[in-house]
């Protein structure tokens, strides 16, 4: 019991990052049918800004709270990450945006590969420590162990993903979010400013990168040029699960990643009787997402979408 | 072009006769290492005219398409290298690995036929990943495929006496071993190029086209939309496992980590930035993509004639100034370097 | 198509317009090119990098202490190349050093990578000695070109493993590899070798290169109760899964290879670090006679050392050395020289097996106590 339910834990921590990573990817897809696959490359900067910024006030100002350290760090790396977005939207996509589907796609892995070698250039080779600034308490709850850092992340993630549903559903901005993913040409006939809301979805997007990028190097104590490729990719399948384009759906989709790859690896081994290990973790993972499309094939809350030319 | 049957005869004279002195041409003029990469150029050529197949011309986007060529790769190291003890010759099992690949492209094709893009993308990348995960663990509890330590000591292909790793002497000129993969390659990248060619312009290949323009009105033409997508995955894994064979023989080692997913997004890249459905286009994106990279190391070099000073590590700018051609190329030229007539058109279309 | 095809062709003349002056001039002091071959981008760069400083520092040496070759006095030229750790660039690289003419090449840092490689410097006769491949596969292959200053996976790992249960008294121990061609190959070794030594292996779990999430496994090996966790892999995922792991009440000791013994492993892990035990071959770098000297001179050029750049800087000067007795810098004739060598490096003294293994090499087992690594034992491996 004590098992599961740490395993229930690390699931779903792991899913909450997965979750505001992916929520960059379905916003995007929603508005423009655009993979935006330089979105893991955001949320790597945004954790490299912030170990910056942690790095020098440490050495400036010695002896700040970690906390103080930390919501430094993420005030200069959203705004920087959002600039980020908004710049790659409009070199990089937005010429695009009549031209053949997978012409973006190739923008998208080009400006993936650049983003990654500026930040080498940058901040070299090395794996980066972060700075153990944060307190390390741990909790013991029937059993399981849960520390400050993994309860943060959840309710952060939480209220987050609680904010934007607010945003998408009550805002005006929200609502002109919703009439540009429907429709792109209806919505700028009624009045909606399409480049504006996709420039505002990038930028929230990408905020939520930062965000992603932070804790998640906060939490594993390291940062690397090299770290957004995975991540994204794994928020990209959670995106795709969930049913890409849907919010909720992000949500859902990266919470069910997080915790399949979790009992995945605690129990793949018992559940095959030794026959197959944890080695085939990310297997089972996708096995369940490729069963999910087979009979969902939308994605488990997305819409039915009738097929386009 | 369009001048008389002679002068068409001329052209393809000097064309052929072209190709076969290239790698000669290169090797004297750049080294031999130049003459691997025109080898590893084929290769990719092949790769993409395979991948072209399925996103080119049925336009299903499969971004995993990688696990085609490592099946092909790994046939070839089970039956030609120390693993098993087997030393089969290579045209036995070259169309194995094909044969293989085409099986596993009609199991990859029969569950995602009702999915459509960016949901295909998702799956057909799990599918590239599970396998490469298979090969990377099979060493227990039997060893299969040695795991993450690879096959190493894999056959070259012989030829008769001719084995393609030793140098030769042929009418007193020396062909040395990558030379003579070039023209193997090369034989095998013209079939390739035949083929699809005839596919191109068959009944089949309108069909692809009817199915990647709008699917619904091609099934409500009689088109049996099932059947043609399975045989375009069937034929693009062919092409696939047939490169992965001639891999593994020319590379000698092979191990899973060749066979990642930045693989399969190279490929894509490749026909995407050359022009997709193309083939010219492909062939074009192919080529370039392979030696761009390699080209690129030498900006220490160019760094060096223009400011008589190395700024910046040519290891650190290569894969930015790659990043930076793909974005560029496809910023000015959206539908690919050498886009079809069909594909120009709809982009004036789209911009009208 | 026709008029494409010359497209092309003239796009890539133009590109390669840069890269005439492949071939050195010889002058009065002829140049003698050496070639080195690592992963300069990707996510081991950073130690590629080291490696490529350990070769480069040697290198500067022997030209400022002036190196007679024939009667002529030559200086020796880098090429150094970046092969992705990947192995189908690492043969391209490794045609062209060929191409380019070295008389030998320190690399490459990957097994995965080292492998393919060697059979294109073993076709063209140009020696090759690798500074951390440890992969059985690489001189199994037997080649007369392939050596290596570094002990084996079967080496290392039969001293890991027995180490854990005699000495460090563990009775259950757990396994965890990131299936890469090191990790795997060293954990196997270290499975056989603990179950020889009468412990017993109670998980075996596997990661990736690119993970820092292990708190799934690291769930499923604590309700198995090991005393001890062995992972076979590098620093950036042993630093992780050691927090994880305390973070979890994990008190087992946490054992690691090479790849583990390293000041960003201390860095990265930060006080959870603490307590860990890890080998390194050869003998600490402080125990050697050059060992403190090295240190102070890299460090004073490059900055801190990674892990490899001892073994690098070492594979220089046994190439070199054997090219001294040869008194040639013809592979042709200083190739016989190798087998034949006996030098007392940094990492320790450095002899070949006639599969050009290192011979006897000791590992030294390290532990970190107040933030350093402190060496435990130095033992000698039994192969």
């Amino acid at each position: 019991m004590d098992i599961f339910l740490q395993q229930l834990i690390n699931g779903l921590v792991l899913g909450s990052v997965y979750a505001l990573v992916a929520l960059g990817y379905t916003m995007v897809y929603g508005i423009l049918e655009l993979i935006n696959f330089a979105h893991g490359e955001i949320t790597m900067m945004g954790a490299m800004v912030a170990l910056a910024v942690a790095g020098a006030l440490a050495l400036a100002a010695p002896g700040l709270p970690g906390v103080l350290v930390l919501g430094a760090g993420l005030a200069v790396a959203i705004p920087v990450c959002v600039a980020l977005g908004l710049v790659i939207e409009r070199v990089a996509y937005r010429p695009l945006r009549h031209a053949p589907r997978l012409a973006p796609l190739i923008t998208a892995i080009g400006v993936s590969i650049i983003l990654q070698n500026v930040a080498m250039l940058i901040w070299g080779k090395q794996y980066i420590p972060f700075p153990a600034i944060l307190p390390e308490g741990r909790h013991h709850v029937l059993g399981a162990t849960i520390s400050d850092i993994q309860v943060a992340i959840l309710v952060l993630a939480l209220l987050i993903m609680l904010a934007l549903v607010m945003v998408v559903q009550k805002t005006r901005l929200g609502r002109a979010m919703r009439a540009t993913a429907q429709s792109r040409q209806v919505a700028s006939l009624m009045g909606v400013d399409v480049n504006r809301v996709i420039a505002a979805t990038f930028a929230i997007g990408s905020a939520l990168a930062a965000v992603a990028g932070v804790m998640v190097s906060a939490y594993y104590g390291l940062a690397h040029y090299y770290m957004g490729f995975l991540l994204g990719l794994k928020a990209f399948s959670a995106a795709v699960l969930g049913g890409i384009g849907n919010l909720r759906g992000a949500m859902l989709g990266g919470l069910l990643l997080g915790l399949i790859e979790s009992f995945g690896a605690g129990y793949i081994g018992d559940l095959t009787g030794g026959f197959l290990g944890s080695n085939y973790q990310d297997v089972f993972a996708f096995f369940v997402l490729i069963a999910v499309l087979v009979f969902r094939p939308s994605g488990l809350l997305g819409a039915r979408v009738v097929e386009r030319a | 072009m369009s001048s008389g049957p002679k002068s068409r005869w001329l052209t393809f004279g000097l064309f052929a006769l072209g190709l076969a002195l290239l790698p000669f041409l290169v090797d004297a003029g750049m080294g031999r290492s130049w003459v691997r990469l025109l080898d590893l150029a084929l290769l990719y050529v092949m790769l993409a005219l395979g991948l072209n197949i399925v996103v080119g011309y049925a336009g299903l986007l499969d971004l995993g398409y990688v696990a085609f060529y490592a099946l092909g790769a790994y046939v070839y190291a089970w039956l030609a290298s120390p693993q098993f003890g087997l030393h089969l010759p290579f045209w036995a099992i070259l169309p194995l690995g094909a044969a293989l690949a085409a099986l596993f492209g009609v199991l990859l094709g029969t569950p995602t036929l009702r999915l459509r893009g960016d949901y295909l993308a998702i799956v057909t990348l799990g599918f590239g990943e599970i396998i490469r995960i298979f090969m990377n663990n099979l060493n227990a509890p039997v060893n299969i495929t040695n795991g993450p330590q690879g096959i190493n000591l894999i056959d070259p292909v012989r030829l008769g006496g001719f084995s393609l790793s030793q140098s030769h002497q042929l009418l007193g000129i020396t062909f040395t071993g990558v030379h003579l993969t070039y023209y193997l390659f090369l034989l095998f990248t013209l079939a390739v190029i035949f083929i699809s060619m005839r596919l191109e312009d068959s009944r089949i290949g309108r069909a692809w086209v009817a199915i990647r323009e709008d699917e619904i009105a091609a099934a409500a033409t009689g088109i049996n939309t099932r059947n043609l997508k399975l045989l375009a995955f069937a034929m693009g894994a062919t092409f696939g496992g047939l490169a992965g064979g001639l891999f593994a023989s020319f590379q000698g080692f092979i191990s899973p980590e060749s066979f990642n997913l930045m693989e399969s997004i190279m490929i894509l890249c490749m026909i995407v930035l050359g022009g997709m459905g193309h083939i010219p286009g492909v062939i074009f994106g192919a080529i370039l993509l392979t030696l761009l990279p390699e080209a690129l190391r030498y900006t220490g070099d160019w760094q060096r004639s223009l400011f008589g000073h190395v700024y910046v590590d040519p290891a650190d700018l290569r894969m930015l100034l790659f990043g930076v051609a793909l974005v560029a190329v496809m910023l000015y030229r959206p539908a690919g370097l050498l886009p079809s007539r069909r594909r120009r058109r709809e982009f004036a279309d789209a911009e009208a | 198509m026709t008029g494409h095809k010359l497209g092309w062709m003239v796009v890539a003349a133009a590109l390669l317009a840069g890269c005439g002056d492949k071939t050195q001039q010889h002058g009065d002091s002829p140049v003698v090119l050496i070639g080195q071959a690592s992963p300069l981008t990707g996510p081991q760069a950073h130690l590629g990098k080291d490696n490529e400083n350990g070769v480069r520092l040697a290198l500067d040496e022997i030209n400022a202490a002036g190196l007679t070759l024939g009667g002529r006095k030559v200086t020796l030229e880098l090429k150094s190349e970046d092969d992705g750790a990947d192995p189908k660039t690492a043969t391209t690289v490794a045609q062209k050093l060929v191409d380019e003419g070295v008389v030998g090449v320190i690399g490459h840092l990957n097994s995965g990578a080292t492998i393919p490689a060697s059979k294109i410097y073993s076709d063209n006769n140009v020696p090759q000695i690798s500074p951390s491949a440890t992969a059985v596969a690489y001189t199994a292959a037997g080649y007369k070109t392939a050596f290596r200053v570094m002990t084996n996976d079967a080496q290392q790992g039969s001293v890991l493993g027995n180490y854990a249960v005699t000495k460090l008294g563990a009775k259950k121990v757990a396994i965890i590899d990131d299936r890469t061609a090191y990790g795997q190959g060293l954990a196997d070794e270290v499975e056989k070798a603990v179950k020889a030594a009468g412990g017993e292996v109670v998980a075996r779990e596997y990661t990736s290169d690119r993970s820092t999430d292990f708190m799934a496994i690291l769930t499923s090996i604590k309700g198995k109760r090991p005393d001890l966790v062995f992972f076979g892999g590098m620093d950036p995922q042993g630093a992780p899964m050691v927090k994880q792991m305390r973070q979890l009440g994990m008190k087992a000791t946490f054992l690691g290879g090479d790849g583990v013994q390293t000041p960003k492993f201390i860095e990265l892990a930060g006080a959870d670090a603490e307590g860990v035990v890890a080998s390194n071959p050869g003998l600490p770098l402080d125990a050697m006679p050059g060992g403190a000297a090295f240190k102070a001179k890299f460090e004073a050029k490059y900055g801190q050392i990674q892990n490899y750049a001892p073994y690098a800087y070492d594979a220089m000067h046994v190439l070199v050395a054997a090219m001294k007795r040869a008194d040639s810098s013809d592979p042709a004739k200083y190739l016989a020289e190798l087998p034949k060598t006996d030098y007392e490096g940094v990492t320790g003294r450095i002899r070949f097996d006639a599969k050009g293994d290192l011979a006897g090499g000791a590992v030294t087992l390290y532990q970190v106590k107040g933030g350093k690594w402190q060496p435990l034992e130095t033992v000698k491996s039994g192969t």
